[in-house]
């Protein structure tokens, strides 16, 4: 067992290697942390850009096994190196790993338990008006693209605030950013203000959540359903409802076991899109901001924490399996 | 059972011949009991037609501007009105639906293709060839798609947008290759495979003539599955910048440009969007009526 153990983790340890370095030989090649200087004018001298450049390990006339090494020694000694803006990669992972959470905590925890909740109901209602509305909830809203998804709930949330009269600078829900700038979080104000900032971007995500686990769900329920467990549960006499919950959906809690802990892993990954178009510089939004501004540091950190949680998250699941799950034999 | 019945008649005599009826017969049966599967087929069918004979009958392309109507709602002369440019949306939005329809279309095969491929070859030979290509699997889960998509998309900016659509395939086939790995280690110890391998049928041969037309429904789902998948991810990567770079226009590019004009210019937005969710809830549609129809525990199914 302990051996098994030792060689899983060692397989692991690899792919984690490999995937950041082919991260990072990606980045320093085809990333361009230069253009940002090239633009300017009037143009910095080349030496000023050199040395900006080579304290961020950055600069492409260092040889790239060179950069390479030097980012490596950093990463085991902790240290992720410099973002191109040259602020510590370790404290913007901090911060925004944070921001992330604050987002999709709620909008996650409540998408997850209604469309869990919705699918149970739904598979014991199968075919019935409230199933049928589920199905064809759960399939347009996975047929409709998050950027989408998002661009619709923020013009619904603009167009709610013009309706309302809230037109200045106080909003009934606000489409940008997680606190108007200026206000103190721990106030009365603060939170209120705090909460109509979270409402639309955590509608978006809860409506994914519940299209997607309600299916899943569903059809985990219905599998559940027809089993002789769940005759016998009712043949001893037990209640309609407490058999079907009892017996019925815990039993089909277990194969959604994986799906949880993906979901908790991908928190701290956040929610690419969603940031994006509500103003929220949680992960999500570092994910794109890291291409898009050159910054190769970033992008290899952020590879590098998402195998790592991906991993962590493929673990927990298989642990989470054989805990529920009294047929698996560790 | 009872739609059955007439085609079994007129088939011939007896009732033994329903044992005789193709497989795809019976599935091609199944998929026409499922009115909302067959209507999504026909708006597949009809958005592809629309994609790609309208050019010839619109008096706008799709590259062509129209200096008397900046920025135009929706008007007779321009049905989709048209952007600040001048550009038609209808032509744009048709354009838009070829690039997605081909993206998702030809994505779809390489990624289904691939995936029937890697996954029946690892399962089948076994030891050091297994081992590799799990490793790949792997590795390519753990790597986040759209980052290196994302970082790779400067090297395909000016060139052929195939090279997306192949990155885009490439990180979609790896869940189905594991799928059908565990198939065919399965299947390998069926007693069609072993005959065929003791009569000295080459591994390869085997795998293409046995052992991946057993697990045909599987890859028929997975590929129309895929269809939507990459149509979406496209949508997500160009919204960025990401994915299709002009001058090729795709629905993604034409959403993500006018994401910020949604409010002012609805027409910019709206009108590829709605295509958009049209041609994906479609596909998502036929691919569950496949499901149903290839599955041989559904209800319908009693009727042989």
């Amino acid at each position: 067992m302990a051996r098994f153990l030792v060689r899983r983790f060692a397989y692991l340890l690899v792919l984690v290697v490999v995937s950041t370095s082919v991260a990072y030989f990606l980045a320093a090649t085809q990333l361009n942390p230069r253009s940002r200087y090239e633009g300017r004018n009037p143009p910095p001298p080349a030496a000023v850009v050199d040395a900006t450049l080579d304290a961020l390990n950055m600069n492409d006339k260092t040889p790239l096994v060179q950069r390479f090494s030097r980012w490596v020694r950093g990463v085991v000694h902790g240290d992720f190196g410099r973002t191109i803006d040259n602020t510590s990669v370790n404290e913007e992972f901090g911060r925004r790993v944070f921001v992330s959470l604050r987002l999709l905590l709620i909008g996650s925890l409540f998408g997850t338990l209604l469309g869990v909740a919705a699918g149970a109901y739904g598979a014991v209602h199968q075919y019935r008006v409230s199933d049928r509305v589920l199905t064809i909830f759960s399939f347009v809203t996975l047929s409709i693209p998050v950027v989408v998804l998002a661009v619709l709930f923020k013009n619904a949330g603009i167009g709610l605030n013009n309706l309302l009269g809230f037109t200045g600078e106080v909003k009934l829900l606000y489409t940008t950013g997680e606190i108007t700038p200026g206000l103190d979080s721990w106030s009365w104000a603060g939170i209120v203000n705090r909460l109509s900032h979270l409402v639309l971007p955590s509608l978006v995500l809860a409506a994914v959540a519940i299209a997607y686990y309600g299916r899943y769900q569903r059809n985990a329920m219905l599998d559940v359903l027809g089993s002789d467990f769940l005759r016998t549960a009712r043949a001893k006499g037990l209640r309609r409802s407490r058999a079907l919950i009892k017996h019925g959906l815990r039993t089909a809690l277990i194969p959604m076991a994986t799906f949880f802990a993906y979901e908790f892993a991908l928190l701290f990954v956040g929610a690419t899109f969603t940031e994006k178009i509500f103003g929220w510089h949680g992960m999500g939004e570092y994910f794109v901001d890291s291409v898009t501004k050159n910054d190769v540091n970033s992008v290899a950190a952020v590879t590098l924490f998402v195998a790592v949680l991906v991993l962590a998250a493929g673990f927990l699941a298989d642990l989470t399996y054989a805990l529920l799950d009294p047929r698996v034999r560790v | 059972m009872s739609a059955a019945t007439p085609e079994r008649s007129e088939t011939s005599s007896g009732r033994n011949d329903v044992e005789a009826v193709p497989r795809l017969v019976l599935v091609a049966r199944r998929f026409r009991r499922q009115p909302l599967a067959q209507l999504g087929l026909v708006v597949v069918v009809v958005l592809f037609a629309l994609a790609y004979l309208s050019p010839y009958f619109t008096t706008w392309q799709y590259n062509q501007l129209d200096t008397a109507a900046f920025l135009s709602p929706p008007t007779l002369k321009h049905w989709f009105g048209t952007t600040q440019n001048g550009f038609d949306m209808f032509a744009l939005t048709m354009r838009g639906m070829q690039k997605s329809l081909v993206i998702g279309l030809l994505g779809a095969l390489i990624s289904t293709g691939l995936a029937a491929v890697v996954g029946a070859f690892a399962g089948y030979f076994g030891g050091w060839l297994n081992a590799v290509l799990v490793g790949v699997i792997d590795l390519l889960l753990v790597l986040p798609a759209f980052l290196i998509i994302a970082i790779l998309s400067p090297a395909f900016q000016g060139h052929t947008w195939l090279i997306f659509v192949l990155l885009l395939a490439a990180f979609q086939w790896m869940i189905t290759a594991r799928i059908v790995r565990g198939l065919t280690l399965s299947l390998k110890e069926r007693e069609f495979v072993q005959a065929a391998r003791f009569m000295g049928v080459s591994g390869p041969r085997i795998i293409f003539r046995h052992i991946l037309p057993n697990m045909a429904s599987l890859l028929i789902i997975d590929a129309t599955v895929n269809v939507s998948s990459l149509i979406l991810a496209e949508v997500g990567l160009s919204f960025f910048g990401f994915g299709v770079q002009p001058p090729d226009v795709s629905l993604g590019t034409l959403i993500g440009g006018a994401a910020g004009a949604a409010l002012t210019f609805p027409w910019q937005f709206y009108f590829p969007a709605g295509f958009l969710v049209a041609l994906v809830l479609s596909i998502n549609v036929i691919g569950d009526g496949l499901r149903d129809a290839f599955d041989p525990n559904a209800g319908s199914a009693e009727s042989s």
